[in-house]
């Protein structure tokens, strides 16, 4: 299992049943292939869809219905279009149950920098402010560390996305959770010692006597 | 009932200089036809207010990669090297604006509103030279209503009388863009009898339409 891998399975864990859910472009696509069997999910894409489905059979794409990264989509039955203005007011009106997004850096208080690295890439924040702002919870999927250089840190380096601070986060190492106490280890990957992990982060980690392993044995391979 | 122009004649409408609102996210509800006409017509200065900026060749990146464009208000370069690099360049003023804000500011520059409230943006860079209001004890943005001279519709179909549907995703920002404009010019995928479209599958009121252009022939 890749890195990648490991933080879709885990992230997938934290669906439930008969929630609106929105996953961001790239690492946060990929918790759609693991949704617990037998669960009902829908998934919201900014660009104005909720419930859409794998991409359609090679030659059946339709140019009017694509991701937010404009990629080719299907449309489940049941599946509604709307507006930009409706797309945002669901996730910065509390009506979007969960977010996944990709991070840049998280630091000790839970405070996500994903949208700009000041004189190198500015993508852009495109939903990302909103998301944080409004989601009911926020996780955020990413490497625990690039290129060696951790990826949670004490305190933010990079510009944040907003001030609330993020529900949970998951890595290709760890599970984390921001609390009012700080940053608590709450899982390891498989085989992932704590040792690797303090090794790895940044910031000071609250770890409690027994940090389970990932329960990312068991998860079911579906299509979203 | 309107004239139909042609994506050329609207291109000559549309001067050098003018701020154009175009529809489309990724180029998906993008008016492609107006778009090539602008690029033809050699358009300079304008000030694009778009969802992203797409990617080189395709949607309103054709625009950037033509020179048209020195000012962006848009949530998202990041799948356009070329604006990237004009911006670091110097070539492209960019104002980066969150997409549920850019969304709002348009709707209310559309609704005859003295701006809106967010809670987007407060305690990021957004927030900067930008008041905050306090409402029941929590932080807002003030962000302004944004209008253009022109906006840049991707519909559907069309009824004689300009009525306007959309296709699923490729809605996204046309619907709000609509209202936001002194010139507002569609470009429909079919142009159908008046009746054809039903009143509730309406989705923009014709009486906000200025110009459609031509079916291709």
């Amino acid at each position: 299992m890749d890195a990648k891998e490991i933080i879709a399975r885990r992230v997938a864990l934290e669906l439930r049943d008969r929630t609106l859910v929105n996953l961001g472009i790239g690492l946060p696509t990929l918790v759609a292939a693991f949704v617990p069997r037998g669960m009902s999910v829908a998934f919201q894409s900014e660009n104005g869809i909720i419930g859409f489905g794998a991409p359609p059979p090679e030659g059946m794409e339709d140019p009017n219905l694509t991701d937010a990264g404009g990629g080719f989509i299907s449309a489940l039955p049941g599946a509604i279009s709307f507006d930009s203005g409706m797309s945002f007011a669901l996730i910065r009106g509390g009506h979007l149950d969960m977010t996944v997004l990709g991070g840049l850096q998280v630091d000790a208080s839970g405070h996500l920098a994903n949208w700009m690295v000041p004189g190198k890439m500015v993508p852009g924040m495109g939903g990302a402010m909103d998301l944080v702002v409004g989601a009911k919870r926020v996780i955020v999927a990413m490497q625990h560390a690039a290129k060696g250089v951790p990826k949670i840190v004490k305190s933010l380096t990079l510009p944040p996305t907003a001030a609330r601070s993020v529900s949970l986060v998951v890595t290709d190492m760890a599970v984390m959770e921001p609390t009012s106490q700080g940053l608590f280890l709450r899982e390891r990957a498989p085989g992932v010692s704590v040792g690797e992990i303090v090794a790895n982060t940044g910031a000071t980690l609250l770890i409690l006597d027994d940090v389970p392993e990932m329960p990312i044995g068991n998860t079911s391979r579906d299509a979203a | 009932m309107q004239r139909a122009i042609s994506a050329a004649a609207a291109a000559e409408l549309i001067q050098d200089g003018s701020s154009v609102m175009i529809g489309g996210f990724m180029g998906v509800g993008t008016p492609g036809r107006i778009i090539d006409a602008l690029v033809a017509r050699g358009a300079r200065r304008l000030t694009l207010i778009c969802n992203d900026t797409a990617k080189p060749g395709i949607g309103v990146g054709k625009l950037i990669d033509a020179g048209c464009v020195d000012h962006a208000r848009t949530s998202h370069i990041g799948m356009n090297p070329i604006t990237q690099k004009k911006m670091i360049a110097g070539e492209i003023n960019v104002e980066l604006v969150p997409q549920g804000t850019l969304a709002e500011r348009i709707r209310a520059g559309g609704s005859g509103l003295g701006g809106v409230l967010t809670p987007t943006g407060v305690g990021t860079v957004v927030a900067e030279g930008k008041r905050v209001i306090e409402i029941d004890g929590v932080e807002f943005l003030l962000e302004r209503p944004l209008r253009a001279d022109f906006a840049l519709l991707r519909a559907h179909e069309a009824d004689y009388n300009s009525n306007l549907t959309y296709r699923l995703t490729a809605a996204n920002f046309n619907p709000l863009m609509a209202l936001a404009a002194n010139c507002v010019i569609a470009e429909p995928d079919e142009i159908v009898p008046v009746g054809v479209i039903p009143p509730d599958a309406v989705r923009t009121p014709g009486v906000l339409v200025h110009y459609l252009i031509e079916r291709p022939q």
